[in-house]
């Protein structure tokens, strides 16, 4: 029998190496501009998609928070090599922040958010500094460890408003300005961390990833390299919690729930880790299903497990990987 | 022997648990020399280059750079000082091109201070710099070969990103891990050029072997070790007729 393989070329258009490309004709421009306007202008006409659906407007937002939080893990754990199971602790952190300073010191909206974003990813990477010298599994498990810590203290002290957490947060303006500071966030924080991720420090992270000692034994500080990345990837998602505490217009212990740890990392999971853009998309299709899932009760996490189960074990590289690769590259079956 | 030495190494042990790696280590290394380091398997040679370079941190003695004490000093300041070294076991940045390695040490303090990666434009262009290094080092610039992923590239030009990679640094004092073991002898012959052209520079270098004639090739001085311990010091030619180097690579039967 003739046994044939697939072969894979890719397109002229790549020259030598990543991202260095030979544009010769508008149509060349429109296949390397496509992909990105289509993502741009898709997310910028979701609220206009969605007008007359206010629940789905709502999850619109919820959405681009956990695309927020897929970018932060994305970002450390395939690019840093650092694993981050607490995306909950940098929401709790960064909600219970903007909460504070609108409340208790009454910041408006717009300055409370920024300033939550960045004290906030200020104080987490400082809970985290004592494990990032460290190699191996210690980062993830006190990632893990700090919103089930947060929460209890803030139960067991009274403190922040206890259990009924921090009510009388400032809202948005209007649903225009809700929606839209979300989505020029996540379209800023996504281009711009591609970018980072291939300047030359974003390179040195990578080869933290790759091999530390190498990096060591070359100069660099290994833990302030990991410092920056913590602080930039809280960064992002503290963004994403303080958001959410004025969406909400309250901060309480669910900006601790373990939903913001675990969706984001399912999200890169199907997206593709590494991409980046991955990790938007997998939350773009992982957020709305658990919704329309919210009909069949308690079997929608049967349902979501199923779906995760067939991911890993099928397309295991992810969506985006799967969806460049068709993209970038000619097939066409040959003769072994 | 002239002046200060630029590396001196005083009286070094250390013990994994039981097992002592290195007793009493001392030698002292000129500038411009090519220093062995030679012994049997596990007789510490390994363990004395990251004793030195901050890699694990030493029991006893101390370590010497230009006079002044590097005991203790985090890898990453040693390496900023001027000490760089190869990994036995090469594993390259394995999701950059080959060039893309070279940034990091480019990018480091000590590059910066150095200058050494201002090539063109008005910032400076570390992609040239590296481009040319690695030019320096064997890779051709106009194949593919410095702009393949660095983890498809085969052992030898791993090997010489290594050295590239220290070249980068500009370093006084390059510690090389075994930089001949699993090369071709083509490829050893490709490499030993590279040697004395780092040594011509003017770079010191620190070279810990198993193959004893490409060595003592390039080699001024010669260290041998066995168990932990140095056993002698000296001319190649010398060292490698001591009885007690020639018993500790044969076995004291073998003599």
């Amino acid at each position: 029998m003739e046994q044939m393989r697939k072969e894979r070329i890719d397109r002229g258009l790549k020259v030598r190496t990543e991202g260095l490309y030979a544009i010769s004709s508008y149509r060349e421009i429109l296949y390397l501009m496509g992909p990105r306007l289509l993502l741009i202008v898709g997310v910028l006409a979701l609220p206009f998609i969605f007008e007359l659906a206010p629940y789905w407007k709502r999850v619109i937002n919820i959405m681009f928070v956990y695309a927020l939080l897929a970018l932060s893990f994305d970002f450390l754990a395939n690019y840093v090599g650092l694993v981050c199971l607490g995306g909950a602790f940098l929401t709790g952190v960064g909600g219970y922040f903007s909460a504070i300073y609108n409340v208790y010191l009454s910041f408006p909206t717009y300055l409370a958010i920024p300033c939550a974003t960045i004290t906030g990813a200020a104080f987490c990477t400082l809970c985290l500094i004592p494990c990032l010298p460290l190699r191996g599994v210690y980062f993830a498990i006190v990632t893990l460890m700090y919103p089930l810590l947060f929460t209890r203290i803030i139960e067991a002290l009274n403190i922040l408003g206890g259990t009924n957490g921090i009510t009388g947060v400032d809202g948005f303006t209007n649903q225009h300005v809700e929606h839209y500071v979300i989505i020029l966030v996540v379209i800023g924080f996504l281009f711009g961390m591609r970018r980072f991720v291939n300047q030359d420090i974003g390179l040195v992270l990578r080869g933290v990833k790759d091999n530390d000692q190498s990096v060591r034994a070359s100069g660099i500080d290994v833990t302030r390299m990991k410092v920056l990345a913590v602080f930039i990837a809280s960064l992002i998602g503290c963004f994403g919690g303080a958001y959410m505490a004025h969406l909400y217009m309250w901060a309480g212990i669910s900006l601790f729930a373990l939903d913001f740890s675990i969706i984001p990392i399912a999200s890169v999971v199907i997206g593709g880790g590494g991409t980046l853009v991955g990790a938007v998309i997998g939350s773009f299709i992982l957020v709305p299903l658990s919704e329309v899932l919210r009909a069949f009760g308690t079997f929608r996490i049967v349902i979501y497990c199923i779906i995760l189960t067939g991911f890993i074990v099928f397309k295991s590289e992810g969506l985006m990987i799967y969806m460049q690769r068709k993209y970038h590259q000619f097939e066409r079956w040959v003769k072994v | 022997m002239s002046g200060e030495p630029i590396l001196s190494v005083k009286g070094v042990s250390k013990a994994f648990g039981g097992l002592k790696a290195l007793i009493d280590v001392s030698f002292d290394v000129q500038r411009g020399e090519v220093f062995g380091i030679i012994g049997p398997n596990g007789s510490g040679k390994t363990t004395i280059i990251n004793c030195i370079t901050g890699f694990i941190r030493t029991q006893a003695g101390q370590v010497y750079f230009k006079g002044k004490e590097i005991t203790g000093w985090k890898p990453h300041k040693i390496a900023d000082a001027g000490i760089a070294r190869t990994f036995q076991i090469m594993r390259p940045y394995y999701s950059l091109p080959a060039y893309k390695n070279l940034i990091i040490p480019l990018w480091s303090p000590r590059a910066r201070k150095t200058g050494g990666w201002r090539g063109g434009g008005k910032h400076g262009d570390r992609d040239t710099v590296a481009v040319d290094i690695l030019e320096e080092i064997g890779f051709e610039r106009d194949s593919r070969v410095p702009y393949k992923l660095s983890s498809t590239l085969p052992t030898g030009y791993q090997k010489r990103l290594e050295l590239a990679r220290c070249m980068a640094l500009r370093p006084e004092i390059i510690f090389c891990d075994e930089v001949f073991s699993g090369l071709s002898m083509s490829e050893i012959a490709g490499m030993l050029p590279l040697i004395e052209k780092m040594r011509d520079e003017g770079i010191t270098l620190i070279m810990v072997e198993h193959r004893l004639r490409e060595l003592f090739r390039v080699a001024t001085r010669v260290m041998a070790l066995n168990f932990g311990e140095k056993i002698t010091e000296g001319e190649p030619s010398l060292v490698i007729e001591d009885k007690r180097v020639r018993e500790a690579y044969l076995g004291a039967e073998g003599v």
